[in-house]
């Protein structure tokens, strides 16, 4: 089994097993306050970790390279509160640019 | 007390909500769809992925983490990590849910951000179930398709990605889920820690490593900022822009 596989089944049971402990096991009780804690600030520590690595990451190195440029207009386009697929084309542009003036 | 005259407002209603919420999440499966086939995955992996997995910040963490090479753990723990919220939304949405068990766990397939949302803006059982199923199959229907045409859109077009800087889409979709969370401080404390662990480890921690660790930001962010904001548990507001997991 390629390792994509293994993530697939791996993830697709664990994140089942968090949809559906709620509906199916828990009935009216709430979560212990450390988890309900993790749940709500986890998703803003992750997401900024996989801005940081999906845009400085190269392998095991750091790279500042034309992915900068992409996430830097991206935040300025989220800034100027562009849709979603505009973000990603002023992304994208600026990346391709970036390239095309360094290479 | 007759409902008759609200009943078919209240449907309009829904079906309004769930069928934007549906369409906003169309770009966020074209690019899911896109990375995949730039993480060299191929399209029936891709497509499970949208599938069985349906979360998109958890499948984007994970397709990101293989992509750079990352061990097969640590792309299936940040993909749960991530995921930690479905559980509280779970409980929240667990007293709607009722019906025979079976139903209740195909139901729960669809526990993500936007049926959520979309349910729980609605008032009464009756209606948050209505709510959160419309949302959620046409999340999972838009979804699904996006991922695929996303998918064949670019996985034979080679270094096209690159040259048409796609690969900044990723990214780019990270920063787009991350922001609206960043309007609140105690979570902008959370981020810039995690972003700030990140970094620390990337060129010195095995792929994926960072991402997981981005964690300790958590712990970081609550030691230097002691106090609460609010309970915490989590509002969801269905109006809130790109906020996909």
């Amino acid at each position: 089994m390629s390792d994509a596989v293994v993530v697939l089944v791996g993830l697709s049971i664990g994140s089942y097993i968090l949809k559906a402990a709620g509906p199916l096991l828990l009935g009216g009780r709430t979560l212990p306050p450390t988890l309900q804690s993790l749940a709500e600030f986890a998703p803003a520590a992750m997401l900024a970790a996989l801005v940081v690595v999906s845009t400085l990451g190269d392998g095991s190195s750091i790279s500042v390279d034309a992915r900068a440029a992409g996430v830097v207009a991206a935040g300025v386009a989220l800034w100027r509160r562009v849709p979603f697929i505009g973000v990603v084309i002023a992304a994208s542009t600026a990346t391709a640019l970036a390239r095309a003036l360094a290479g | 007390m007759s409902c008759a005259l609200q009943e078919p407002d209240r449907s309009r209603a829904i079906v309004r909500q769930a069928a934007s919420i549906s369409a906003a999440v169309a770009p966020f499966g074209l690019v899911f769809g896109v990375t995949a086939a730039h993480a060299g995955l191929r399209l029936v992996e891709a497509a499970g992925f949208s599938v069985f997995v349906f979360a998109g910040s958890a499948q984007f963490a994970a397709v990101e983490t293989l992509g750079n090479g990352g061990a097969v753990l640590a792309a299936i723990a940040s993909g749960c990590l991530l995921n930690l919220r479905s559980l509280a939304f779970g409980i929240v949405m667990a007293p709607s849910l009722k019906g025979p068990r079976w139903r209740r766990a195909l139901q729960a397939q669809l526990m993500i951000d936007e049926a959520t949302a979309v349910g729980l803006a609605q008032e009464g059982p009756h209606w948050r179930r209505r709510g959160y199923l419309a949302a959620g199959i046409g999340v999972f229907v838009t979804w699904n398709v996006a991922t695929v045409v996303g998918f064949l859109a670019l996985s034979s077009t080679g270094d096209l990605v690159e040259r048409l800087g796609l690969d900044a889409a990723g990214p780019a979709a990270f920063l787009a889920l991350v922001w609206p969370r960043l309007a609140r401080s105690r979570q902008r404390a959370c981020a810039a820690a995690g972003a700030l662990v990140a970094l620390a480890l990337l060129p010195i921690a095995p792929p994926g490593i960072p991402i997981v660790a981005s964690l300790a930001g958590v712990l970081a962010a609550r030691w230097t900022w002691p106090h609460r904001e609010r309970p915490a548990s989590e509002g969801v507001d269905p109006t809130e822009p790109g906020r996909r997991s």
